[in-house]
């Protein structure tokens, strides 16, 4: 096993407790836009579809596939982070508020 | 067109951008700073992408804008547009998007690594995981969509020996994409990918509408996951984190929605609850007499009452009778009437769906109860109010160790002094269990559909 695959190994269980005590805080009444943020989050593979179709030597196999990959991972940023937007902003406490 | 910055830089801008996603999902855990977290968690994802831009080794910029101008325009038509109800089908899509991507990421980056003559190495298993669970996500949340969306029937669709072929199929595509890993072959990997787009089919079909919940929140998860194993082929920090975080995520949301439903997990993928019900003729069914009310009287008993509480169900969702009902409980408000709602964890298609729907009502989220919170209030409420729920308040989750839905934590409505359940018809519930609270005879039932039944009690009420 290489160095580099060792420290990816420690960073995934790091990041994936840390992801656990995280979650277990939000209330059940944010789940909803939780599962949509977090969505919106996993879109960050737009960074890795960007870095190999992005590249000068590209193919036309892993351009096409890239740019397939960053228009869905797109789709999952935008409409993840704007969604759960959408419903935060109607979360309000008294009956009086915003309006 | 930028500068081009150290690839040092640009691990430390991901760094900042990890930090973004966490921050935002701790506040995530309060309505209060949930907005801001959100649009934190968005910085961090610009600043990932601006700072990927700027590495010397991209520089098919037109290429990039413009699949970024496409799933732009449609991303952000998706989520204006979406109507609330339709949430569990928007997080589907976005899951299989999400899966879809991670997938396309490693099949790309395995193609230019044995191109380059640089083969994944020990990675090989993370290009395995991606492209399996990437197809699965894809083609499973379609089919979740399509069962949410009622374009197939969400009844589960089952055959015999189903399990056996499912596990074949899924082994056979994890298989496929190991042999293409070790004989360096796009071309096989991607026929693994297809096994795995097959398999994604094949898995979700059997699954009940009722359980999409416990479904949606599994396939979150897997996208994060599937993002993971991209962040390893591409020793990507970010993409480790933020895949890390989804993983986290989804598994504890599958948790939490099994345990709502009193059932593991491995029982909801592979029960085929829609069996269960063949047997219930003979035990499930429920004697005695149905008392059937009207809108006056339902409109007086609430008027003088202390304390109501609303038990909102899918129903309500299905009729889009939230709206009228947070105008019910104003009035109720005004008149010094308590009011408050309880909803069930499973409440609803996915979960923290009826918070959504009752936000968007501009009922004010003090009033929205978790059911343990709720439960011990019930003895004290003078009317449970019921609308488009069944299961979730069926008394036999508690006194019935024969019924299928035994042991399940349901809302206490047969606590309340008297109980109105609004219901379409006197058909069984989606599970096919018949409820013993209709025949409580402290229940009273308005039947019709529920929004027409509360703009009857609303005008009732106006005329008093």
């Amino acid at each position: 096993m290489s160095a580099a695959l060792i420290t990816s190994l420690t960073v995934f269980l790091l990041a994936a407790f840390l992801g656990f005590e995280l979650i277990r805080r939000v209330p059940t009444l944010l789940h909803t836009p939780l599962m949509s943020g977090t969505n919106a989050i996993s879109g960050i593979v737009i960074v890795g579809a960007i870095l190999v179709g992005g590249a000068s030597g590209a193919t036309t196999i892993e351009g096409a596939i890239s740019f397939v990959a960053i228009v869905l991972a797109t789709i999952n940023v935008v409409g993840g982070f704007l969604v759960t937007d959408r419903m935060l902003g109607m979360f309000r406490r008294r009956r009086s508020e915003n309006e | 067109m930028i500068a081009a910055l150290s690839q040092n830089t640009v691990n430390l801008a991901y760094l900042g951008a990890a930090v973004c996603f966490i921050l935002g999902i701790r506040m995530l855990s309060s309505p209060r700073t949930a907005r801001l977290g959100n649009v934190l968690s968005a910085v961090g994802m610009v600043v990932a992408v601006v700072f990927t831009l700027t590495l010397a080794t991209v520089d098919r910029y037109a290429f990039v804008f413009g699949a970024i101008a496409v799933g732009t325009a449609m991303g952000a038509v998706g989520a204006r547009t979406v109507r609330m109800t339709a949430m569990p089908q928007m997080v589907a899509l976005l899951n299989g998007a999400g899966g879809g991507a991670a997938a396309g990421v490693a099949i790309a980056e395995f193609h230019r690594l044995t191109r380059v003559g640089d083969p994944p190495g020990d990675t090989a298993t993370a290009i395995v995981a991606s492209t399996v669970l990437g197809g699965l996500t894809l083609s499973g949340s379609v089919v979740a969509f399509a069962k949410l969306q009622e374009l197939i029937r969400g009844r589960p669709i089952v055959f015999p020996g189903q399990q056996v072929v499912n596990a074949l199929v899924f082994v056979a595509s994890v298989a496929l994409a190991f042999v293409a890993a070790l004989a360096d072959s796009t071309a096989l990997l991607g026929l693994g990918f297809a096994v795995a787009v097959v398999f994604g089919i094949l898995f979700v079909l059997p699954i009940g509408g009722a359980d999409m919940p416990v479904v949606i929140a599994l396939l979150n998860a897997f996208s994060g996951l599937g993002g993971v194993g991209a962040g390893f082929v591409l020793d990507n920090n970010a993409l480790i984190v933020g895949g890390a975080l989804v993983g986290a995520s989804g598994t504890l949301l599958t948790l939490v929605m099994a345990k709502a439903m009193n059932r593991s997990v491995a029982n909801v993928l592979f029960g085929a609850f829609g069996q269960i019900p063949t047997s219930l003729g003979e035990q499930g069914a429920v004697e005695g007499m149905v008392r059937a009310t009207t809108p006056h009287d339902v409109a007086v008993q609430l008027t003088y009452a202390r304390k109501v509480i609303i038990v909102p169900g899918y129903g309500m969702a299905v009729a889009q009778a939230q709206h009228d009902i947070g105008a019910l409980a104003d009035l109720l408000e005004d008149l010094g009437v308590e009011v408050k709602y309880a909803i069930h964890p499973v409440a609803g298609r996915m979960p923290g769906h009826m918070n959504v729907l009752l936000a968007e009502a501009q009922v004010p989220y003090s009033q929205l109860y978790e059911m343990e919170r709720i439960n011990p209030e019930f003895p004290q409420a003078d009317v449970a109010l019921v609308i488009g729920a069944n299961d979730v308040t069926n008394p036999a989750a508690l006194t019935e160790p024969g019924s299928p839905i035994y042991g399940m934590p349901i809302i206490e409505v047969h606590e309340a002094a008297s109980v109105v359940v609004l219901k379409r018809s006197m058909n069984p519930g989606f599970a096919g269990i018949d409820n013993a609270l209709y025949v409580d005879p402290k229940t009273t039932m308005l039947f019709g559909d529920a929004r027409e039944s509360v703009l009857h009690i609303i005008s009732a009420m106006k005329e008093q």
